[in-house]
């Protein structure tokens, strides 16, 4: 069992760096989108509104599967030309993820007390300014522990990828197998992996959920 | 949204001119995406009349219905599944007894932590190694009964914990047993204000399903590949992905529907306040705990519900908003 890991640190290294940039790079696509839609949602603008919701309510109606092949086998054909699979494995995951994002984001905004916006109107504060320097600084720190759960959620999806030959731990088992390796040993060192990674970041989570609780 | 959010004022003319020139820029770049899209597919010939055929034969449907029997199939077992396995877990996590907790929270951590994906491949890749080969079926139905089961025993848990703690003792005070307790007092009032939150579980386990794609099991997404692949059809992916997704986003869409409508009911009862009480975890005193029940919050003497924050949508925090660790 043991060899399984430490007889191919190389695969293992390759692979633990593939999940790696897909979280970071899927995490950063979707906190920004995820932003700038959350945003939308509660703008003045109806038409930024109406975009918005139809982009959450589609793409969280959506497999994460689905959205995958579609970027495995649809963007090929219609690109005609080599396309980059980690690249678009790490799309996929953002504009996915960017809907859990914004929908938390939103959730953040509803735990502001009603007077704060008020407040922030009365000294003529416009939309803008209402957002960035009333509401969104609180917002922040209820958002942060949801948001963490997000992303937790965001790295155990980039296992997704293992269908689409994009090399991570999710699809390790495969090289593993071609080397004479047996499935169990390695499957069982993924999930082992996987443990140790949520167990970090929900750490992560605790921490950061004591440092800004919000006193109320 | 219909009354003017108290997030900005009532548009005067310059505010009106500006959100109209940002409703522009919204509508040109969704066109500039839009269009993008659908001037890559002309040039790309999909709209071509042998790329469409394969839907016009009937044998083509029954191949279709036939991976949406399997999706749905997997989908009914695995929330029956998911549902017996939350209540136990949730159930053995709130006994009084160590023995029995500890195992249940470390089962439950365990099992939400790792992906439902490589419980798959476990069940479908490793299992042949100790021996019984498992059809991908069974590995599909009994990895998501065990991921989304873990999730939902959590939910179930919270529930439980948001009631009033007075529930809990009035049971005990007219005498009930603890299986009363929980049969009768706390586990109708939990399920209750945390229906919402359940099926949205289940439209993640429905979503889910989909990955069985990976390990070869025979639902919708396999059979939009084996039609895009085929070449006798002059192999329309675009095409085949394009209807079977239209179908799954369909049935996701019509099981969130169902959680909407449920959370619409259960926030306006007034028996189920969504989970919006204080419950006796956060330290409350007796005397707070009283007026909550009366539905008055203790700390401003404000009705609780009554719009104390910026209820944009006037309803309790989505369903889908839970503080756990789900997979989307």
């Amino acid at each position: 069992m043991l060899d399984a890991l430490f007889g191919h640190l190389d695969l293992w290294g390759q692979a633990l760096w593939g999940t790696v940039v897909l979280f970071f790079g899927g995490g950063a696509i979707a906190l920004v989108l995820g932003v700038i839609v959350g945003g939308m949602r509660v703008s003045p603008v109806p038409i930024a509104r109406a975009v918005g919701t139809v982009y959450v309510n589609l793409v969280r109606n959506t497999p994460l599967t689905l959205i995958f092949f579609l970027f495995a086998f649809g963007v090929p054909v219609l690109v005609e030309g080599d396309v980059d699979f980690l690249g678009l494995a790490v799309w996929a995951l953002g504009l996915y993820t960017a809907t859990y994002v914004a929908e938390t984001m939103r959730a953040g905004i509803n735990t502001v007390p009603v007077g704060q916006a008020e407040a922030a109107r009365a000294i003529g504060l416009p939309f803008g300014q209402v957002m960035s320097l009333v509401i969104l600084p609180q917002a922040m720190r209820a958002v942060i522990p949801p948001m963490m759960s997000v992303f937790i959620a965001l790295l155990k999806n980039t296992t997704v990828a293992a269908g689409f030959s994009v090399l991570n731990l999710g699809s390790i088992r495969a090289y593993m197998s071609e080397r004479g390796e047996n499935a169990m040993d390695v499957l069982l060192w993924v999930a082992i992996i996987f443990v140790a990674l949520v167990m970090l970041l929900t750490l992560l989570q605790s921490q950061l959920e004591r440092r800004w609780k919000v006193a109320r | 949204m219909s009354q003017a959010s108290v997030l900005y004022d009532v548009p005067g003319p310059r505010a009106i001119a500006r959100n109209r020139i940002l409703g522009v820029v919204t509508v040109a770049a969704v066109i500039a995406v839009l269009g993008w899209i659908v001037w890559r597919m002309a040039e790309t010939g999909q709209f071509s009349a042998s790329k469409w055929e394969a839907f016009a034969y009937q044998t083509i449907w029954a191949q279709i219905l036939q991976g949406l029997q399997n999706t749905l199939g997997a989908f009914v077992v695995a929330a029956i599944g998911a549902l017996a396995l939350g209540f136990v877990l949730a159930i053995a996590r709130l006994s009084d007894h160590r023995a029995v907790r500890i195992p249940a929270a470390i089962v439950t951590e365990v099992l939400r932590a790792v992906p439902v994906l490589i419980f798959m491949m476990l069940l479908y890749y490793a299992l042949p190694v100790l021996g019984p080969r498992l059809p991908p079926y069974w590995a599909v139905v009994i990895a998501l009964i065990a991921y989304n089961g873990s999730v939902l025993a959590e939910v179930i848990r919270a529930g439980v914990e948001s009631l009033p703690r007075g529930q809990k003792e009035a049971g005990y005070a007219i005498g009930l047993r603890k299986s009363g307790v929980m049969r009768l007092i706390l586990m109708p009032q939990a399920i209750r204000s945390m229906l919402p939150v359940i099926i949205a579980q289940l439209v993640v386990t429905l979503k889910d399903t989909a990955l069985g794609f990976i390990i070869t099991f025979e639902e919708l997404l396999f059979i939009a590949k084996r039609l895009g692949s085929a070449a006798t059809l002059d192999r329309p992916i675009i095409q085949s992905t394009i209807v079977i997704g239209a179908i799954y986003i369909a049935i996701c869409l019509l099981l969130s529907w169902v959680a909407t409508i449920a959370q619409r009911r259960v926030s306006a009862s007034p028996r189920a306040a969504g989970g919006k009480r204080p419950g006796n975890a956060g330290g409350a005193t007796d005397t707070q705990l009283l007026l909550t029940q009366r539905g008055v919050d203790a700390n401003t003497g404000n009705a609780v519900g009554g719009g104390g924050t910026l209820g944009l949508t006037g309803r309790a925090p989505d369903a889908d908003d839970t503080a756990d660790g789900r997979a989307p």
